[in-house]
């Protein structure tokens, strides 16, 4: 090797010194997914605390407004099947990270085309099940109790909208062709932020709607 | 050959502001996370003086030299100074000097290129300015934060605190989501980018504990967050997270408020220990004393950082006071593991005293000073006595000022050299340190004596014949004298820049690997690396224990 070539080769050394293991990319979002988990403590701390403390729970003139389970005032549960949908997402995100691994292109447009949409359908029918809380005077206002669960679900939900922005990312890079069998990080770090979205909703549908419900 | 995109010269040539704006080096974002820092402190020092002035009227009453009545600033704005003043200098001075300390030198140390995420690099940077302007806009709104930095509810709440206090609250956020994305930014890149031979058990103890550091951030400063998310939610759409009388409880704010901000203690003063770490070594001539247990130690202050928040909120009555004081005290073992670590380097080395190794010997008394009065409060019945009093505000001020101040000025003298390549001029260092070190023991070291006196903390106003008078005299003096201080660093810095004496690439003889690259070094950090063999790299090639580098 020429001695002018030594500096050059000596940086690529330096540049690109770990091959294998985990990728950048994809450890930063496990780490960026730690710090989220510590977000949602925070509010679950919140919520437990001031649950623990109310004399009762639901508060007096909140009982039964949050159903999970057909009742004669809510006939059609909106939130279970919101849930079905985006449980169901995961998997079709999923379907599509199994599709890019083995070089199927297609697979990945499709699994992450039906994953914007049904997380997209999630958010409208969130939005719409405000609009009927609200219109049954459960309000951010409104007590301890109004303020937990729009606080909760609110940022859950805008983790839903920053996860359907990405897989949006996603799906157009994906369109365009730029993602490869060997070159997909975005696609695997995308899907792993969906999953724990997917994953803060079980915990919270559980928390703030089945749990309540148990007797 | 596929290599060649990545000659010096693609990295392309920006000139001037420009290129400032738009970097995204870790060396150039380190330096503007200096220079930033150093602008808040010297607005938080300023507030500071406001402070001491206005607490040295009483005095002033006193001996007849002032009319009763007469104040320097009211009390409204008194509160405001105050509280502006520690946010800056936690917030965005500490925080973020120690942090740019990290980014100049954690790729450098581990033989790494840059940081792993270039551009999220320059984000982190860029969001702290606009953090520091938001939040002293508020001046200008009204009045700024005046609920303190712990901003406890019910005086953080809109019936007692106004927009300055929003503007905080979003300046905080911003502030935190800069930190977290930072410390993504050092785990990813401590993890990946080492280069070959650089084990973990190789790497030197700054990049230890940048990393305990930035685990510390990655999982406390979220939850202050969502805390902060909860405060504003109260305080502008009618929420009741901390208002008991709706069923909310003011306790719950100092419970998230704490468990990030005790921990965030140690994220403002690991990485100073890590600087004294590296400065030690270099002017006794001799390795770290028990590398392997100063790592664990570290790691140990940060595990334990987790479990001792309450210790702030003792006369709360609403938790459990055994546990979190039997904590706290246990706190006192690993750091005591460090003290012993540095004092054990230099035992028989071959000292020298440059003005690095004097900043890392102001950090050493005075931690320990801080230490050991931080041990008393953390006795329940003491603390019960002591809460709220000066002596709290001296603790905090020997741990942070007399602790991380000094590291990172030790840093700044250190490290110097190599960011700008020349050496800062020695007298002028040697009189900077002698005049802090002086003003600062005369400021805080009297606080303990009023702190035990019973003087609260927080009061713009005391009567005059309460006896407190010629202490705070003495403290105001001692924070005029710290502000001299920085007259000699100043001079020390513009000289040096305009025609200071060239440093070459080791000045200090050092052991790790920034001091085998050229100084500054190069866009791309290193044209070769020397063999890694031992967490002294550098001190190995010097004299010839390993082979040429490669």
């Amino acid at each position: 090797m020429t001695a002018g070539s030594t500096a050059i080769v000596a940086h690529a050394e330096v540049g690109h010194a770990r091959e294998g293991g985990i990728s950048n990319v994809i450890l930063g979002m496990l780490l960026f997914i730690t710090s989220e988990i510590m977000f949602f403590a925070g509010l679950f701390a919140a919520y437990f605390s001031l649950r623990a403390s109310a004399p009762a729970w639901p508060p007096a003139g909140f009982e039964g407004k949050l159903v999970w389970l057909p009742t004669a005032e809510h006939i059609i549960p909106v939130v279970t099947i919101a849930t079905i949908l985006l449980v169901t997402s995961s998997w079709t995100c999923q379907v599509g990270v199994w599709g890019i691994r083995r070089g199927d292109h297609t697979a990945l447009v499709r699994g992450i085309g039906v994953t914007v949409v049904l997380g997209s359908i999630f958010l409208l029918m969130q939005a719409y099940d405000y609009t009927v809380l609200y219109s049954e005077e459960v309000r951010l206002d409104a007590g301890v109790f109004g303020t937990t669960y729009y606080t909760l679900t609110g940022f859950h939900g805008a983790h839903v909208l920053g996860g359907v922005v990405m897989l949006s990312v996603v799906l157009y890079r994906a369109m365009a062709g730029q993602f490869t069998k060997d070159h997909h990080d975005m696609v695997e770090a995308t899907s792993i932020y969906w999953h724990f979205v997917d994953i803060v909703w079980i915990l919270l549908f559980s928390t703030l709607y089945i749990i309540p419900n148990v007797r | 050959m596929a290599t060649t995109a990545l000659t010096p010269a693609a990295t392309g040539a920006r000139a001037g502001l420009y290129d400032w704006l738009t970097t995204t080096d870790h060396k150039k974002i380190g330096i503007l996370y200096l220079v930033n820092s150093l602008l808040m402190f010297f607005v938080g020092g300023v507030l500071a003086l406001v402070v001491r002035a206005q607490l040295a009227v009483p005095a002033l009453v006193h001996y007849g030299f002032a009319a009763p009545g007469f104040k320097i600033v009211d009390e409204a704005f008194y509160n405001q100074a105050f509280t502006i003043h520690a946010s800056l200098m936690l917030f965005l001075f500490i925080i973020p000097i120690l942090a740019g300390f990290g980014n100049y030198i954690v790729p450098l140390m581990i033989g790494a290129p840059d940081m792993a995420f270039p551009r999220i690099n320059a984000l982190s940077f860029w969001m702290l300015p606009l953090a520091g302007l938001l939040i002293m806009t508020g001046f200008l709104v009204g009045g700024a934060a005046a609920a303190g930095w712990t901003s406890y509810s019910p005086l953080a709440q809109a019936k007692y605190s106004g927009t300055g206090e929003d503007l905080w609250i979003v300046g905080v956020i911003l502030i935190g989501t800069s930190s977290i994305l930072g410390s993504i930014n050092f785990l990813v890149t401590i993890f990946k980018m080492r280069a070959p031979g650089m084990t973990m058990f190789r790497m030197p103890i700054m990049v230890w504990t940048m990393l305990v550091t930035s685990t510390l951030v990655l999982m406390a400063t979220p939850v202050l967050t969502s805390a902060l998310i909860m405060l504003f939610i109260d305080r502008n759409y009618g929420g009741h997270f901390f208002n008991p009388a709706t069923g909310g409880s003011a306790i719950l704010w100092q419970n998230v408020f704490w468990f990030y901000s005790h921990p965030a203690v140690y994220i403002m003063v690991l990485p100073a220990m890590g600087i004294v770490s590296e400065i030690l070594p270099v002017f006794s001539r001799k390795p770290l004393f028990g590398y392997k247990a100063f790592v664990f130690a570290t790691a140990a202050i940060g595990a334990l950082g987790f479990s001792v928040w309450a210790h702030h909120m003792f006369t709360t009555g609403q938790v459990a006071l055994g546990f979190f004081s039997f904590m706290t005290f246990l706190i006192a073992i690993p750091t005591g593991v460090k003290m012993f670590n540095w004092t054990a380097t230099m035992y028989r080395g071959q000292l020298s005293f440059a003005t690095p190794m004097l900043f890392a010997l102001g950090f050493l008394t005075m931690f320990l000073i801080g230490g050991i009065n931080g041990a008393f409060s953390a006795a329940v019945p003491v603390d019960f006595a002591l809460h709220d009093t000066y002596w709290v505000v001296a603790h905090l001020h020997y741990v942070l000022f007399g602790g991380s101040v000094f590291g990172v000025f030790a840093g700044i003298y250190y490290w110097f050299p190599k960011m700008f390549g020349r050496k800062l001029g020695e007298g002028l260092g040697k009189i900077q340190f002698v005049i802090m070190f002086i003003g600062f023991n005369l400021t805080f070291f009297p606080m303990h004596i009023l702190g035990l006196d019973g003087m609260p903390r927080r009061i713009a106003n005391y009567s005059p014949d309460a006896g407190w008078s010629d202490l705070n005299m003495l403290a105001t003096i001692g924070g005029f004298t710290i502000a001299m201080s920085m007259l000699p660093f100043l001079w020390n810095v513009f000289t040096t820049l305009r025609n200071g004496e060239p440093a070459g690439d080791d000045p200090w003889e050092g052991n790790t690997l920034e001091w085998a690259t050229s100084s500054p070094p190069p866009p791309y950090n290193f044209d070769r690396l020397p063999e890694i063999r031992s967490e002294r790299p550098v001190f190995d090639a010097r004299h010839g224990l390993v082979g040429g580098g490669h």
